[in-house]
């Protein structure tokens, strides 16, 4: 079996799978169920200065498919709204009774130098393994100039880092907010600020839903509603492309990476690993279907590893990153074509009517006589778009194949059709 | 999964209780939750095969893509404006060889979509809801039209042709309307006074008036609707029977399965109807399942199917002559009958064996005969169209021959349903007969 362990920032870890800061690491009774689960680490819910915060009743919202399967959910929950003293003796004790398994500090604190480095300190005596700044809660609490009316500005994002390297002498993860135009800015900010690992991504701002009845928006909180924090499997593509722009960017190199967002099973825990994460969280997953969950993910992940003749998760650590690039970098002269093969199509018709109305009139549709219908690819008019192939209900059955055409790799900007090339 | 009834066995009858519930519902409807799954499994197929199989043409695949949206009473009014009949077709419906035989999910070895559930779902989450009638009329055409005959075939021309403008005066032999859906389906397939509930709906769109008692040929006259009317069209449906032709048919409990089923539908307590113990069901078709094992479901301890021909001859489909199996009929094949025994009541009846004649293809005797005890005997060997009022229109094979676009041989007249050779004889190809002839009138009534 393949070896899960994993180390980021300095911290041993039995696998790479941690609960993020959110209810399920609110207190004692959760940390310990996941724990006995065989999570590998918690990072606690975030901490704030007493008094703690009150939160509102009626607080997530939900986005879900025709089936009731959830593609997100969000929430409009603040910090823990616990006493500080009661979490902090309760993360001590975890440490105790569960020596291996790594506790990290979430906490946030008004842009004040003093509050953050008080705060900090007290964490620290905690036992916890490293601190981590939430930057990026983007609902109430960035209305208290926190969370991410902290995350947005990046020059106060590596101050917020700085404070806590100067405080407290443990590893420092900044958690980064997806709501910004460039994850870069951020991140090397916090890396400035002297952070060993950002986390990311914490919640995308949303409105997940309107209550058509009450006339506003979901949840609904006596009448009104406000925007939440997005999560869950909907918010994958956005964090793995904000992982592979960290992990392939000069500026932010050494930088380590704690990923966030959507992870919901093995494959997706692989994918974060191959764009260069060094260790993963995940919350809602968690939320929706208890702390079991995670045995699929170390098995799942674990066979796949012994499958590839992957030996340490190091092995295939950031392979993806060389792979993903610039469109600018991209083979110009690269051609795949649609082909459906003819024995497991069941005639639905959908590649057809989709490329037909909205692609590029490339799948041919026709009744044989012996009344069976037929879906033929006229290979002259499909540009490869892949859209048939997604949408098929069966399996396998439209396979993209690339063409031979033996032409050279050529990129945009040597294209000859580039108006810029031409001006050369 | 088919319906399983209470048997009867070893000389004790069912309860009151168990009777009622073998009359319950043979499919029981889908709760919000199955609806849900069910139209997950439907791919919406463009230009789908399901809607060409659909005698109505259904868009089947927006009506499920309704559901999924939670746009129930849109769905409701997809199905209903091709087929206003919806709620009885989705309950009786030989869907296998219809909609579902024709769902692309069959090429992947999968289960069909089950369309006649959710078409059920929808058309009665819209029948429950109440309310104003989901279609309106067209301005008033100023134009009159007469129907023959309330059963599928009228009743959806008188529909459509209400909705078209016109003013629709439906004549119906009977005391009841519906035809043969509050007459002839089986009992557990139209629960809860569906045909009734059925046809006050379909009344709502207005402009339609019922005359009961009514019967063409006795109290009214062709020639009589004819001058009376701009138009006129028969859906009289097969009101005569076929009979054995043997000595004896006429003793007690020899009945037609039309007449018996008739009894069993208006009958409201079923346990007060009265069946054999050993009943012989003769024919092949639908009727004669049907007949079956509704005996069974009426507590008949032993049933037996007798049909001249193999079981791939049998016009029934293979889900209702499993449905008969798992009730516990005994399908007896390649037997007619040759003799009716008995003092004045039935006793037993004798058969013989017959056999394909591999020469001519035609079926022939052997001369082995078996004789079968029975104290009720069914006979659903057919019904044939009555002509008696039918005078001066031309006939063919039996039934009224219409040109295309449901025209007779007489000016002004239309006609469709089962004394029509349109498709098969069919509630929901009735409601399509009915439909497009309102259409043809329509035009007919332009010039
Ligand atoms: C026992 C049985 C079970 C069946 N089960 C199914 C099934 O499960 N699924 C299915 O799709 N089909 C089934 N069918 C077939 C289906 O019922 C018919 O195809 C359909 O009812 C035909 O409709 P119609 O309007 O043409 O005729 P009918 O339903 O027969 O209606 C004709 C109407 O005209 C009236 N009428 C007749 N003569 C006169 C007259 N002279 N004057 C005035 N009124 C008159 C009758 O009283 C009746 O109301 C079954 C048929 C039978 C007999
Ligand atoms: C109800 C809820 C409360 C959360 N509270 C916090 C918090 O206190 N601190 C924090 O840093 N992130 C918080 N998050 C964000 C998560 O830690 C995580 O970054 C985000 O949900 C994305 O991961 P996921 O897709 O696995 O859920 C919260 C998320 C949820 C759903
Ligand atoms: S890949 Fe795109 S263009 Fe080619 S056949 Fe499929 S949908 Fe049409």
């Amino acid at each position: 079996m393949a070896d899960l362990s994993c180390k980021i920032a300095g911290i041993d870890s039995i696998n790479p799978f941690w609960l993020a800061s959110a209810p399920p690491t609110d207190k004692y009774y959760n940390v310990v169920r996941a724990f006995e689960a065989g999570w590998g680490g918690v990072v606690w819910k975030t901490l704030g200065e007493d008094p703690p915060v009150v939160n509102v009743s009626s607080r997530y919202g939900v986005h879900q498919d025709a089936d009731r399967g959830i593609i997100g959910i969000n929430n409009i929950e603040l910090i823990s709204d616990r006493p500080l003293d009661v979490n902090l003796r309760e993360i001590e004790q975890t440490r105790k009774e569960w020596p291996d398994r790594v506790i990290i500090g979430s906490m946030m604190a008004p842009i004040d130098e003093q509050a953050w480095k008080e705060l900090a300190i007290k964490i620290a005596n905690s036992g916890v393994h490293g601190i981590e700044l939430n930057l990026g809660c983007p609902h109430g609490m960035c209305e208290r100039g926190m969370g991410s009316a902290i995350g947005q500005v990046p020059e106060m994002v590596e101050q917020t880092t700085r404070w806590i390297r100067e405080a407290v002498d443990l590893p420092v993860f900044t958690k980064l907010t997806p709501n910004i135009t460039n994850i870069l800015w951020s991140a090397e900010a916090a890396k400035k600020g002297g952070a060993h690992a950002v986390s990311l991504i914490n919640t995308v701002n949303s409105i997940v839903s309107v209550d058509l009845d009450a006339m506003s928006p979901t949840p609904v909180v006596d009448g009104k509603g406000s925007h939440g924090g997005y999560c869950g499997a909907a918010v994958k593509p956005i964090a793995l492309n904000m992982v592979a722009e960290i992990a392939r960017s000069a500026d932010t190199q050494g930088l380590e990476i704690s990923a966030i967002g959507g992870i919901e099973n093995w494959r997706d825990a692989a994918e974060f690993i191959a764009l260069g994460a060094n260790g993963l969280q995940v919350c809602t997953a968690a939320m929706l279907y208890g702390f079991r969950i995670v045995d699929d993910m170390i098995a799942g992940l674990s066979n796949f590893m012994d499958e590839k003749g992957y030996k340490t998760l190091e092995d295939f650590r950031g392979k993806a990153v060389e792979n993903t690039v610039d469109w600018n970098a991209l083979n110009m002269n690269f051609d795949t074509k649609a082909f459906i093969d003819p024995d497991k199509c069941i005639e639905c018709g959908r590649c057809h009517i989709a490329c037909e109305d909205t692609s590029h009139q490339a799948i041919e549709y026709a009744v044989k006589e012996d009344g069976r219908r037929s879906f033929t690819v006229v290979d002259e008019d499909c540009v490869g778009c892949n859209l048939c192939a997604m949408i098929c209900p069966v399996p396998d059955c439209i396979e993209m194949r690339p063409v031979d055409n033996g032409k050279p790799y050529m990129t945009w900007p040597e294209h000859p059709l580039n108006p810029m090339k031409a001006a050369e | 999964m088919t319906h399983k009834l209470c048997g009867a066995a070893g000389g004790v009858s069912l309860s009151d209780d168990e009777i009622a519930a073998n009359f319950g519902d043979l499919h029981k409807p889908l709760s919000q939750l199955q609806a849900m799954q069910a139209a997950d499994h439907c791919i919406y197929c463009y230009d789908a095969p399901c809607i060409t199989a659909c005698p109505t043409s259904i868009d089947i695949p927006t009506f499920i893509h309704q559901i999924r949206t939670r746009n129930t009473e849109g769905a409701a009014k997809t199905i209903l404006s091709q087929n206003i009949m919806g709620g009885t077709c989705a309950r009786a419906c030989p869907t296998e060889v219809l909609c579902e035989q024709a769902c692309v999910r069959n090429h992947g070895d999968e289960e069909p979509v089950e369309i006649g559930l959710l078409q059920r779902f929808a058309v009665d989450h819209l029948m429950a809801k109440g309310g104003e009638h989901p279609f309106k009329r067209a301005p008033e055409s100023g134009k009159r039209i007469a129907v023959v005959g309330a059963g599928p075939a009228g009743l959806s021309c008188a529909h459509r042709a209400a909705m078209l403008g016109h003013n629709v005066t439906v004549f119906e032999a009977k005391p009841k309307s519906g035809g043969l859906n509050e007459y002839g389906l089986a009992a557990y397939k139209m629960v809860d006074d569906f045909a009734q509930r059925e046809v006050d709906f379909l009344m709502g769109v207005g402009g339609i008036e019922i005359k009961h008692g009514q019967a063409l040929g006795k109290d009214i006259s062709l020639r009589e609707l004819r001058d009376t009317y701009g138009a006129v069209f028969l859906g009289v449906g097969l009101g005569d029977t076929n009979k054995l032709g043997l000595d004896g048919e006429d003793k007690g409990g020899v009945l037609d399965a039309i007449q018996f089923i008739e009894d069993l539908r208006q009958e409201s307590n079923k346990a007060h109807m009265k069946v054999g113990k050993h009943v012989v069901v003769i024919g092949g078709g639908n009727t004669a399942i049907d007949a079956a094992v509704q005996s069974r479901a009426l507590g008949a301890e032993k049933v037996t199917l007798v049909y001249r021909r193999g079981e791939e001859a049998m016009s029934a489909t293979g889900f209702e002559i499993e449905l008969a199996r798992t009730n516990g009929v005994t399908v007896e094949l390649w037997a007619q009958p040759v003799a009716i025994h008995g003092n004045g009541h039935v006793a037993s009846m004798v058969f013989e064996r017959t056999a394909m004649d591999e020469k001519n293809g035609t079926l022939v005797g052997t001369g082995e005969t078996f004789e079968v005890r029975t104290d009720m005997v069914l006979k659903a060997i057919g019904q044939k169209l009555d002509g008696s009022a039918l005078d001066g229109l031309d006939l063919a094979a039996g039934k009224v021959s219409v040109l295309d676009g449901y025209a007779t041989s007489l000016t002004g007249v239309f006609a469709g349903g089962d004394c029509v050779k349109s498709g098969e004889d069919l509630t929901v190809q009735a409601v399509e007969d009915g439909k497009q002839a309102a259409h043809a009138i329509d035009e007919f009534l332009k010039v």
